[in-house]
């Protein structure tokens, strides 16, 4: 790109965006990714560790197979070729949280290569290629002592070795997005995978998913890149969007004014919403990777790869297709069942016989809302298919009205058992024999006089006070279709 | 091959090794003379040899993933030159984490 | 019961014979090396760590087990010295540098493990070179140590302490470990029998990491059957060491004694062109000319690479290095100098920590591996690497062992080669082949040289062939009749 047509008018006014993420995905192994130390959190400093994750003298690294098998199975979730042979590298950099000052990672031979994932942003599917996966191992953590708390103006640190070691796999993307909303999309979409996979927790706000992006601006039209910021530091899907919407506005106002973009790392403050400069890269790093010699390659057979790949559970996407085109859901809800993890308890749902459309409609209003309200994983909601089955159906044939039903959901998921339990424990049957509501109909015909003069004049509105006193006289238990049926018999076919 | 004393100061800092003025000179003339002995294998034609990183033909060397106990937190600090509060403590940190691998494609390997 | 003299010349394989018969025990033993490193330590410093109590309390242990009927294992009582970069729980572990003086570890080496459940009594650590990073000994932290053979001239290196240790007649047995020739060359300076296993066959967790891919321990011992039963003691599979081989360790004790008749071996016309001392030639091609008479077929192999492993070592070896030493940073363990930020520190911590030696190989390295360099240098070496390795295949396909010098000279002076480095690298020029191609090798004594210094003559074998190595080996030894023990005007004292 040369800087005249950069400069130039015309062309400076329309800028294209364009973002590749690099995702670190922390692995939920039960030990860490070359020594048998637990990957638990919440022990105290230090109590994760032994010689080889603290690179004491003489220790050695053995890798961890299931961490091997994650890897393989986003490769193959990801459309990836896996690698016949890879190799782990050593990428050489002093830093007191890496206690090698080597961290051993993956170079020209990464397990896998070349994939791609689908996006939809506004009804729109697009196909961004994945560069490549790889494996490597996380670092430790440092506490930052002074006034200040971070870094800068620390009067020295603290570090923690608990986290070094613990398998990552980094997703590498090509730079095929276009804007922060493709970035969100990705993301999100990446993390729906990984989930279903069950091969990390993937939570952002933790940091056992966590996200790069490098952005660039060209000019439309353009096909060579501009000069990339990579964007470091964003804990969210919508800091992520929000950090990018930033960089993209800084970026075109630098160039719009004339001015070079600089290649360099940028941190994103959340409160401040706005990025700024982490360090300027002078010519690259030098890392001087090499093959690792404690480390033999990674040689995957094919049965392997076959075994893995006839396990792999079914993946976002075609759950989606498939809640839209099988259960007759409508797309928005395919996304928030996919999204939230509760699509296995929709299929388990129907399977117990609930219509499914209802009892999306129950998952996607209720239980994800409930869910999001105590802080908890929408799959953690003690709540099955079979209940939720139990639910519509008691909807369905009357028993609970709308409002009943919602308080007997939210009891279920306070643990007080399967909804029929709870109807009978709390007495919330509706109210449908005529019998019983004989008497409160004829009693609500005679203290309002005057309504049932209009409804049998034919103002059939004013039948809602009438139907309005028999529910309040039953404590909400009456089935209100019942209720209108007996008023109408009285007074307006009488 | 010769190398500069500022060639030397460069993979010294690469090294985190601090040298003074004089041993950066002798340094640069020891590792000239080094380098010069060792560039013999560029003689060697090698179109086609694949690089032996190890003696070992074998592969696929791994461990299940089951805990073994870790070290206490006392016998991990014990060593250390200055702890607190259970973690290792370092003077105050200058750069940031390097982090991310360069963008570039693979030169070698 | 037996002199305490003769109980320090004794070889590892009668000392098991008079602790069986019951002739002498184990504490005994230990006492009368431990009495003769006190005695001669001084003069020698083969030892950085002496452990009387531990050695005499497992030494007690043993002798009660063996009076209660217990089992006791294949080595019991055999007195042991170790390399000082071996891991030893909660033993000062310093690998000869200042950075880890006051190291001790956490946990003790595989091959430490094997050793002591062979129940050999570990009487203490042997100087070395820094990091095992030399050719003389004199590149350790702490001090120089003496050769047995001439008090002013140097044992060897890097396992030099091992060495002087057992031909010092302090230890019946010690394990040094072989990077390029660390256990050969030493050998072969002492008058000794010093060996390197197969790579893969001694486990590599707890030994302190030099050049990754090529580490190997071995046994250090005046006699070939002593280092045979050091060798079986000590190997054999690690699954902490990824790159520790699951094949059975070779026999090497059955066929020990059978003799070189029908063995095919092969003479390596470039380790006998010119570089080495004339005394050096004659010993060796008098070993050789011993080989017919004995039964073997002797025929000529050429290996055309090999004189581009020095140069080729000499760039992996550094590479390796300098990654493995960047944890030696002032943060979690070994010495830190204190004074500003924490890049400051830990390059000042690694300046005054590492010797002149271990800072060049480490400079070496990293320009080896540093962009722009690394195919010229460190790529180039590997794929060099791989040329030597088939030379071998091939030399391997027509004989069962090679036969060449172990070093071009017998032992030099204290001080003679330390202000230039190239000089002290080229000691090694005939055991890096081996150490390249992971192939095992032994040197054994093939008399006196130069000096009336002795000389070795090394065997070399393809992978996992040791039963045929230690087998000619024991033939040749028998054949050669070496006197172990140090003699001439300025040794050390016989006990």
């Amino acid at each position: 790109m040369s800087v005249e047509s950069v400069n130039s008018v015309e062309q400076a006014t329309r800028y294209e965006t364009v973002i590749g993420l690099e995702v670190h995905v922390e692995l939920s192994t039960a030990t860490k990714m070359f020594c048998g130390c637990a990957t638990d959190f919440g022990g105290e400093p230090n109590s994760r560790t032994c010689p080889v994750c603290l690179g004491q003298p003489g220790s050695l690294p053995v890798p961890n197979r299931a961490a091997i098998e994650y890897a393989i199975r986003l490769g193959l979730a990801l459309g990836c070729e896996i690698a016949p042979a890879s190799q782990f590298h050593r990428k050489n950099y002093f830093y007191p949280d890496m206690p090698k000052n080597y961290q051993i990672s993956q170079y020209d031979v990464p397990i896998c290569l070349g994939g791609h994932l689908d996006i939809t942003v506004e009804g729109e599917t697009r196909r961004i290629g994945i560069t490549r996966v790889h494996m490597e191992e996380d670092t430790g953590k440092s506490l930052h002592v002074g006034e200040s708390g971070r870094i800068h103006g620390a009067d020295y640190s603290l570090v923690d070795y608990n986290r070094a070691g613990i398998p990552l796999l980094e997703v590498v993307s090509e730079p095929d997005l276009r804007s922060a909303e493709e970035a969100r999309a990705y993301l999100s979409e990446l993390r729906a995978v990984v989930l279903a996979l069950g091969i990390s927790d993937a939570k952002l706000e933790e940091g056992s998913m966590r996200c790069d992006a490098n952005v660039s601006l060209r000019p439309v039209g353009h096909t060579v890149f501009g000069t990339r910021a990579e964007i470091k530091n964003m804990n969210s899907l919508r800091s992520l969007g929000r950090a990018i919407t930033y960089e993209v506005e800084r970026q075109t106002d630098l160039l719009q004014a004339g001015e070079a973009i600089r290649q360099e790392t940028r941190h994103w403050d959340e409160d401040g919403g706005v990025t700024h400069t982490l360090r300027v890269k002078e010519g690259e790093e030098d890392y001087r990777y090499f093959p690792d010699p404690d480390l033999l390659p990674i040689e995957p057979a094919e049965e392997w790869i076959t075994s893995i790949r006839s396990t792999l559970p079914e993946l976002p996407a075609s759950i989606r297709e498939r809640l839209v085109e099988q259960r007759g859901l409508t797309p928005d809800q395919a996304v928030t069942l996919v999204e939230t993890g509760l699509h296995a308890r929709l299929d388990e749902a129907a399977e117990a016989g609930a219509a499914a459309d209802q009892a999306a409609k129950w998952l996607v209003n209720e239980v994800a809302g409930w869910a999001n309200e105590h802080g908890v994983e929408p799959t953690a909601a003690p709540l099955s298919g079979s209940h939720l089955a139990e639910l519509t159906a008691l909807v369905g044939d009357g028993t609970l009205s709308t409002k009943l039903a919602r308080q007997v959901l939210e009891a279920v998921l306070n643990g007080e058992g399967a909804p029929r339990a709870v109807v009978a424990e709390r007495g919330l049957e509706q109210v449908s024999d005529t019998g019983a509501l004989d008497a409160l109909v004829d009693q609500a015909i005679a203290e309002q006089p005057d309504a049932a003069e209009q409804v049998r004049a034919g103002n059939e509105k004013a039948i809602g006070a009438l139907v309005g006193a028999v529910m309040r006289a039953s404590r909400g238990q009456a089935n209100p279709q019942l209720v209108n049926e007996l008023l109408r018999e009285r007074l307006v076919s009488g | 091959m010769s190398l500069t004393p500022d060639d030397v100061r460069h993979v010294a800092q690469l090294a985190r090794l601090a040298l003074t003025d004089d041993q950066l000179d002798v340094m640069s003339e020891q590792l000239g003379a080094i380098l010069a002995y060792a560039e013999q294998v560029a003689e060697v034609a090698t179109a086609d040899v694949p690089a032996t990183g190890h003696p070992l033909r074998l592969a696929n060397v791994w461990r299940d993933d089951e805990p073994r106990p870790s070290l206490s937190p006392h016998e991990a600090l014990a060593p250390a030159p200055a702890a607190e509060n259970g973690r290792f403590r370092v003077p105050r940190i200058i750069g940031e984490q390097p982090g991310a691998r360069p963008r570039e494609e693979p030169a070698h390997g | 019961m037996a002199e305490d003299s003769a109980l320090a010349t004794s070889s590892a394989a009668d000392l098991l014979d008079l602790l069986d018969r019951g002739e002498t025990s184990a504490v005994e033993v230990t006492r009368a090396h431990l009495e003769r490193i006190t005695k001669t330590d001084e003069t020698l410093k083969a030892f950085l760590t002496v452990l009387e109590d531990d050695a005499l309390a497992h030494a007690a242990g043993i002798d009660q087990r063996r009076s209660a009927g217990e089992p006791v294992g294949p080595l019991a009582g055999v007195p042991l010295a170790l390399k000082d970069l071996l891991c030893t729980r909660g033993i000062p572990t310093t690998c000869g540098s200042r950075i880890l003086a006051d190291y001790r570890p956490p946990y003790d080496a595989g091959v430490v493990e094997r050793l002591r459940e062979a129940d050999a009594v570990v009487l203490g650590k042997t100087n070395m070179d820094e990091f095992a990073m030399g050719s003389s000994t004199e590149n350790s932290a702490f001090a120089a140590t003496r050769n047995p053979w001439d008090l002013q001239r140097v044992p060897g290196g890097s396992s030099g302490g091992s060495a002087a240790a057992v031909a010092g007649f302090q230890a019946t047995v010690a394990v040094g470990t072989d990077t390029g020739g660390s256990i050969r060359q030493p050998a072969a300076l002492c008058g000794l029998v010093g060996m390197k296993p197969t790579y893969g066959l001694a486990s590599r967790y707890g030994l302190i990491a030099f050049g990754s891919s090529l580490d190997q321990a071995g046994p250090i011992t005046r006699t070939v059957e002593d280092a045979a039963r050091l060798f079986q003691a000590m190997c054999g599979h690690d699954p902490r060491d990824s790159t520790s081989l699951t094949d059975p360790v070779p026999d090497v004790m059955t066929g020990l004694n059978r003799g070189m008749e029908g063995l095919r071996v092969g003479v390596v016309t470039e380790m006998m062109g010119e570089g080495m001392e004339p005394g050096v030639r004659a010993r060796v091609g008098e070993a050789i000319d011993r080989l017919e008479p004995l039964g073997a077929e002797v025929v000529e192999v050429s290996l055309p690479h090999v004189s581009y492993g020095l140069p080729a070592y000499y760039l992996i070896a550094p590479s390796e290095a300098s990654s493995n030493l960047s944890r030696y940073d002032g943060v979690r363990y070994g010495l830190r100098l204190d004074g500003g930020d924490t890049e400051q520190m830990m390059a000042a911590t690694r300046a005054e920590g590492f010797g002149p030696e271990v800072q060049r190989r480490i400079m070496i390295g990293t320009y080896a591996l540093s962009a722009g360099y690394y195919d010229a240098y460190y790529a180039q070496a590997q794929r060099v690497r791989t040329l030597i390795l088939r030379d071998f295949e091939e030399a391997f396909g027509r004989c069962d062992v090679l036969i060449g010098p172990t070093s071009p000279s017998v032992a030099f002076g204290l001080g003679e080669k330390t202000d230039d480095p190239l000089a002290m690298y080229l000691n090694d020029v005939y055991s890096v082949p081996a150490s390249l191609a992971g192939l095992p090798a032994l040197s054994l004594p093939a008399g006196l040289g130069e000096h009336d210094l002795p000389v070795g003559v090394q065997l070399i074998a393809g992978v996992l062939g040791e039963a045929v190595l230690f087998r000619a080996a024991r033939a040749l030894e028998a054949e050669l009749a070496f006197d172990a023990t140090p003699r001439g005007a300025h040794a050390l004292d016989a006990p």
